[in-house]
């Protein structure tokens, strides 16, 4: 498997939407420990260490 | 003039004045500096293999405190060789429940949850001064026997001289110097290691900028046996982590970890140390403290632990945090490794390049420890905004999540590394347990009257399962054991089967003297088992 950049979420307004939403009423900090879980999570459901690694790759 | 650096727990070699002074210099074959636990342990294999030892120590005794707590299986197994590991598991503390608090919350607890069928547990708690004291112990019984260690108390070195084949020592003690020659050197001098100064010898790395506070406290209380460990712990001025862990004697091990900027001399007071501690076990608690000290450390080694006639070991040769329980345990490793070698090198059946194998061995042990030992300290101690931030989302996910758990790092606990892929190794031609492919130490597992490791001893073994064994009993002089054993019946719980061939019908091993896996076949001659023995003495396979 290769880590997939091709565009891959139904509804990417939807997404995007949710994503902010569940920012709402957060301070700074809350929302940088959110996004550190957030993170946490997809990367264990990912798994994979070769995508991982491209992923980190990718997002620089 | 000897100086005093610090207190004795135990008075175990007294000095008595030595017939060199005033003498020509002496020539022994190995000389050893420092009568900790790596020099001793050394001092121990060397000596019952018969090849004579000097250990030269500036004290009279072993220093006082905890020191290291956490001794490991693979370090019991190496003492139980040695003669000393029972003394051990007797007095030590077993434990296997760990727990992780973040604040008030706990994050999750861990069961170590050993393997059944080893002699030795998982770990034990033990203060450093017993287990040094078993090992002098066992020299002792070792000496009783006829084995030629000999243990210099209060003789300090003062200079090393290298020469091409020899090294010359000058020696310091209460009734004037003297000098002697060794042909082989051994420092187990420790991490500030004078005879590393005295060469002249690089030991570079990292420095973590972080004191830890230890308050080893008296009580009975009814604090399970188990391991504890806050982060950022919700007591009073407690610090970014704390551990509690129990020692025999009704002994508790207390850290804080204090941060950079401290006054040390204030947080060593005992008023200071005594309300951090109030606040920990609660106002009222009944206890007295028996040792404190603050220690900062470092994670580093030596480019190469073997220089030319002087070998390092121990702390002299690397060094890492704390945490983990990888200091004391490797340096055990590394007498472990260096002994059989040194012995074989001084009895003239191996050529002196085999103890270039110890540095490559033992350097790739270090680099694994530090790895470790930094990955730990980078995560209780975050070094930027954002490590703290990941490193707080992790402890809240293990709250409620599993999968976060295995990424809550509060030390990996000493494992023994394996030699994969290092010169010494032969081959692997059996399709076995990966646990014990070739360079790996060998479980232990139980057999009719006792474990598989004390039938392995300290010799080169031919373990032959469930098939005849080619007869070699000595490779160029060089001794090679043979155990025969038929897992229909030699193997009441399963363990040798499943640990040494998996679904093979049969298999053969060869075992270095430190229990090590030099090769494994399906199928093996007496001309494989002979090159394999040549390979792992670097006589050419």
């Amino acid at each position: 498997m290769e880590l997939n950049l091709a565009p891959n979420i139904n509804d990417p307004d939807g997404f995007y939407d949710e994503l902010l939403g569940a920012h709402n009423g957060l301070s700074k900090d809350e929302s940088d420990a959110f996004n550190a879980r957030l993170i946490l999570v997809l990367a264990n459901h990912i798994g994979d260490r070769a995508i991982l690694r491209a992923a980190l790759e990718a997002a620089k | 003039m000897v100086d005093v650096r610090y207190d004795i727990a135990f008075k175990l070699y007294p000095y008595e004045k030595v017939a060199a002074i005033g003498a020509a210099p002496v020539r022994h074959p190995v000389v050893i500096i420092g009568g900790g636990p790596v020099g001793m342990a050394a001092a121990l294999d060397l000596g019952r293999k018969g090849t004579p030892v000097l250990v030269l120590d500036d004290h009279e005794g072993v220093g006082q405190g905890s020191r290291a707590i956490c001794f490991a299986k693979r370090t019991l197994e190496i003492c139980d060789r040695l003669g000393a590991g029972q003394a051990m598991v007797d007095k030590g503390v077993v434990w296997n429940v760990g727990k992780v608090f973040h604040g008030d919350q706990k994050v999750f607890e861990f069961n170590l949850q050993p393997e059944d069928g080893h002699k030795a547990p998982a770990f034990i708690n033990l203060q450093q001064p017993y287990f040094e004291k078993f090992l002098v112990d066992a020299v002792r019984e070792a000496q009783s026997n006829g084995c030629p260690i000999e243990i210099r108390g209060q003789n300090a070195v003062t200079a090393i001289t290298v020469h091409e084949d020899f090294v010359s020592v000058d020696i310091d003690t209460p009734d004037g110097p003297y000098q002697l020659e060794a042909d082989w050197l051994i420092a187990c001098d420790g991490a500030r290691s004078p005879t590393r100064d005295m060469l002249g010898l690089r030991f570079d790395g990292r420095v973590f900028e972080d004191n830890f506070l230890i308050a080893d406290v008296k009580m009975t209380a009814d604090f399970p046996t188990e391991r504890w460990f806050w982060f950022e712990p919700p007591f009073k001025n407690s610090g970014a982590s704390a551990l509690l862990h129990k020692q025999p004697d009704d002994i508790w091990r207390i850290d804080f970890q204090l941060g950079w900027d401290i006054d040390r001399a204030k947080e060593l007071k005992p008023e200071n140390i005594r309300a951090r501690v109030d606040a920990m076990l609660g106002e009222g608690a009944d206890y007295t403290l028996e040792w404190t000290s603050i220690y900062t450390f470092q994670c580093r080694r030596m480019e190469s632990f073997r220089h030319g006639r002087v070998l390092f070991a121990g702390d002299s040769a690397h060094q890492v945090s704390p945490f983990g329980a990888r200091g004391a345990n490797s340096g055990v490793q590394d007498a472990d490794n260096l002994a059989w070698k040194l012995d074989l090198v001084v009895k003239g059946l191996a050529p002196e390049s085999l103890l270039d194998s110890y540095s490559e061995e033992r350097v790739h042990g270090a680099d694994e420890n530090i790895l470790n030992s930094t990955r730990a300290t980078d995560f209780l101690t975050p070094k930027t905004a954002i490590s703290k931030v990941f490193r707080n989302a992790v402890l809240e996910l293990a709250q409620k999540h599993a999968f976060a758990r295995p990424l809550v790092n509060s030390g990996r606990l000493s494992v023994p590394c394996v030699y994969d892929g290092l010169s010494l190794n032969g081959p692997d031609e059996l399709n076995g347990p990966a646990r014990s492919r070739v360079g790996a130490s060998c479980a232990d597992a139980p057999v009719a009257d006792g474990f598989l490791l004390e039938q392995l001893g300290g010799d080169f073994t031919v373990l032959a399962l469930n098939t005849a064994p080619s007869d070699v009993a000595d490779v160029d002089g060089i001794a090679v054991r043979t155990i025969r054993l038929d897992t229909r019946h030699d193997d009441p719980t399963g363990a040798i089967a499943a640990r040494y061939l998996g679904d093979e019908p049969c298999g053969i091993y060869l075992i270095r003297p430190d229990q090590h896996v030099v090769a494994r076949w399906a199928v093996a001659d007496a001309a494989d088992i002979k090159a394999a023995v040549r390979t792992a003495t670097v006589r050419g396979g």
